[in-house]
């Protein structure tokens, strides 16, 4: 019989340590993640369109960004023609984060809240993490 | 949120609409199994609408390659000049530790850079002389052969490059390139960049690095900074044009390649005695 | 039966958590190898491979003890190797799991290995030796716990896993030539670009593993119940006389080409080893301890009266296993790659941090290999 109040008890602590990281984080629910436009960039375009339509850009950038990184790198391309026929470089630097030049308000605040972890920055947009402190 | 344009989503979904379709095929695979994926991956067939996809500026060549005055490069030229466009440009960070050091182009001496050339009696004239080192983006070049994830290759106009996205860091190209041109990055690279050229990105911890031959200028219609800081000294193009300024360069004097007898085929070729025709640094033939 | 390691006496806890340590310590310093990068280690960029490479080599070459016990048993039906075939099958699972832990340690970016598989890579020889070594590994846990679990039950070791086991021999010699063609394929580095080095891997692991596999059986029968045979024990010290012969032998066949050519590529790599080059001689006392060592083991082993009397076989297989570790574990990888394309030397030092995550693969790998044949002994205790 004691063997049996063991098995409870060891069931016991599975549970706690299973459910651990909904106790801890019960009722701290985080504040949907606020994607910033207000780059200067941004703010001068007369009509404010991405390179391919919103939703797109939601649900695949991370496509479109490694279909441009295999081409650059391993087929020398450098231009991307959209959906209406409009060319864009295919630079992350040049082209993405000339636009959304506030990463940690765009890109980083969406990532974080979602858990996930790029990592872009330890090779581009050197320019916000230069290490003479920064640009500005 | 802006109302979708039907046509742009339509002309936009056609265009990723195969790429959606492999990757459901990709997933599907997924069952039975890595190998399945990249098998798969292995097997289809690059995007078809690519060759829009190039810059009109772009230089082409079948061979590019280098042919070095080392003369000219010894009486005209400032190494630390070439050295500093190439490695502040690309953001080569600046170790002082020769064990951890990362370069793409350097100087040594003839005596080290041909050590199989090298005699007792080597003219004084030589044994002064300055060598300029790179990566020779051979013809059969090892490394790419011993890359086990295709993270280097070598492209169609002879350009060696990586791809430091795909680098595993496992540095069998290092030990098997005979010309000790690669670098690993043993740390961090940023702390060691004076200033970082936002142009260009950095690298990071555990990938192998090395002279790409200036390809993303190459790709936009401009030579290698190393051609262009060399006063005339170095000259670029396609090494199987007969009438290009490197095929004019060779038909001067003598020339010699590192570790030639190898077999990788080196594209980086050295002048030694003979006088290039006037040829000014960045002038090209495309 | 994986729960009989659960059961053992208190030496046996003792041991486990001396190697648990040996474990943690070792992860705390990789962890620290993760966050900093490969500076941490003593390669640098004229050096590449330090003692990473060089263990995952060694240990590799360990693994292949496996078929040299299954060959005379499956292949001969010689009897007495029966009760050690199991052992030999599992010590090839912990060497290989400790070799593919070096290889990924060695990586400056371990989180990409899959990359290896989602970009195969047919004419690297890297991706040939991580699809041969994996074979190699699931077939030796197959082959070992099928036939332990037949050997509970009192049957006969089942068909398929003897196929299985035929399939194992040409697939550990397939380990070793593949390991050197890591080597031995690569322009500029004239050390390892010999023809026979596949030979010299084979001969030396040949060598090296029967004499581990010796002594752990010796240590086995000293801490339980269970005892080999000595007709067995004495039948391994004769393959690992053989075995060291031909590999002094082929080293012998290296240094002729180099001293009686006199070619400077050749000969340069073996002076750096025994008597320095350019003020640089490191690995010096290593390698004519290995030498020395060589040549005891292989007269110790030769002699009968000295191979049947246990304390001094033990003196010999020592020789003899430490003599392939400094020769393939030490100064085949180092003395590679001196001098470097431009005729200078770059000596390499491991790290204090390098040696805790090497003790630390090892520590891995005799956890495996102690629950392992914990679960034999428990097994055959039972009969």
């Amino acid at each position: 019989m004691h063997k049996g109040t063991r098995i409870i008890a060891f069931i016991a602590v599975f549970l706690i340590i299973a459910t651990m990281p909904f106790l801890a984080n019960h009722g701290q629910a985080s504040a949907d993640p606020e994607v910033s436009l207000d780059t200067p960039a941004v703010n001068e375009m007369p009509v404010k369109q991405c390179i391919e339509p919103l939703q797109d850009m939601r649900s695949e950038h991370m496509q479109i960004l490694d279909s441009w990184r295999d081409r650059v790198v391993r087929e020398g391309q450098t231009t991307y023609v959209n959906s209406v026929g409009q060319p864009y470089e295919m630079s992350l630097d040049e082209t993405c984060l000339s636009c959304h030049s506030n990463r940690e308000q765009f890109c980083d605040s969406c990532h974080s809240y979602s858990g996930v972890d790029v990592y872009c920055w330890s090779c581009h947009d050197g320019a916000s993490n230069n290490s003479n402190g920064g640009v500005e | 949120m802006r109302k979708r344009d039907d046509q742009q989503t339509k002309a936009y979904e056609s265009h990723s609409l195969k790429r959606r379709d492999f990757l459901k095929a990709a997933l599907a695979t997924g069952a039975v199994g890595l190998g399945g994926a990249a098998l798969l991956r292995f097997i289809s067939p690059a995007d078809t609408e690519a060759a829009d996809w190039g810059s009109p500026n772009a230089l082409g060549a079948k061979h590019w390659g280098l042919v070095i005055d080392v003369e000219k490069l010894n009486r005209f030229a400032n190494f630390s000049q070439i050295i500093e466009a190439c490695h502040a440009h690309h953001n080569v960070p600046a170790v002082n530790d020769p064990k951890t050091e990362v370069k793409w182009i350097w100087q040594d001496d003839f005596e080290h850079c041909f050590e199989e050339l090298d005699n007792a009696y080597l003219s004084e004239d030589i044994k002064a002389q300055e060598f300029l080192v790179l990566c020779n983006h051979c013809e059969n070049p090892s490394c790419v052969r011993v890359c086990p994830t295709q993270a280097t290759f070598k492209r169609d106009d002879g350009i060696v490059c990586m791809d430091y996205h795909r680098c595993i860091g496992c540095r069998f190209c290092m030990t098997g390139c005979p010309y000790n041109a690669r670098s690993l990055n043993f740390f961090d690279p940023r702390p060691y960049i004076k200033e970082i050229d936002p142009d260009y990105p950095t690298r990071t911890q555990g990938v192998v690095e090395k002279c790409t031959l200036c390809v993303e200028r190459i790709d936009q219609g401009l030579p290698p900074y190393c051609v262009e800081a060399s006063n005339g000294a170095i000259v670029f193009g396609d090494l199987a044009d007969p009438e290009s300024d490197v095929r004019q360069a060779l038909q001067s004097g003598l020339s010699i390649r590192r570790k030639a007898e190898l077999g990788a085929g080196p594209s980086v070729y050295y002048l030694i005695g003979g006088g290039v025709p006037a040829v000014a640094g960045g002038e090209l033939n495309a | 039966m994986l729960e009989k390691a659960l059961h053992g006496s208190r030496r046996y806890y003792i041991w486990l958590a001396f190697l648990g340590a040996l474990v943690i310590v070792g992860a705390i310093a990789y962890s620290r190898q993760l966050n900093y990068g490969l500076g941490l280690t003593g390669i640098s960029r004229d050096v590449p491979w330090g003692l990473y490479i060089s263990q995952f080599t060694f240990l590799a070459g360990i693994s292949v003890t496996g078929v040299m016990v299954a060959i005379p048993h499956y292949l001969h039906n010689f009897k007495a190797f029966a009760k050690v075939v199991i052992l030999g099958e599992f010590l090839a699972v912990a060497a290989v799991i400790g070799a593919i832990l070096f290889v990924v340690v060695d990586l400056g970016q371990p989180a990409r290995v899959m990359n290896v598989l989602l970009y195969p890579s047919p004419w690297s020889i890297m991706f040939w030796d991580i699809v041969v070594l994996g074979a190699y590994l699931l077939v030796s846990i197959v082959i070992g716990w099928t036939a332990l679990a037949a050997e509970k039950k009192g049957l006969p070791v089942p068909r398929w896993a003897k196929v299985l086991t035929y399939l194992s021999i040409p697939l550990a010699i397939a380990v070793q030539t593949v390991e050197a063609f890591l080597y031995a394929g690569l322009p500029g580095k004239d050390y390892w670009a010999t023809a026979i080095l596949a030979a010299r891997f084979l001969s030396s692991a040949f060598a090296s593993g029967p004499a581990l596999l010796i002594m752990i059986c010796m240590i086995i029968g000293k801490v339980s119940s269970f005892k080999v045979l000595e007709k067995a024990i004495d039948a391994l010290a004769k393959i690992v006389l053989y075995a060291i012969v031909i590999n002094v032998f082929f080293f012998l066949l290296e240094v002729f080409t180099a001293l009686y050519s006199q070619v400077p590529a050749h000969q340069v790599s073996l002076t750096y080893l025994f008597f320095g080059y350019q003020g640089h001689g490191n690995l010096m006392p290593f390698m004519w301890a290995a030498a020395i060592l060589a040549f005891i083991g292989i007269f110790m082993l030769a002699v009968p009266k000295l191979r049947h009397n246990k304390k001094t076989l033990v003196v010999a297989l020592l020789a003899v296993f430490f003599c392939g570790w400094l020769d393939k574990g030490l100064g085949l990888v180092l003395g590679g790659f001196v001098p470097d394309s431009f005729g200078r030397v770059m000596e390499y030092t491991p790290t204090v941090n390098e040696v805790l995550i090497i003790s630390g693969i090892y520590g891995i790998a005799m956890l495996v290999l102690t629950i392992l044949y914990k679960v034999v002994i428990a097994v055959r205790r039972e009969d």
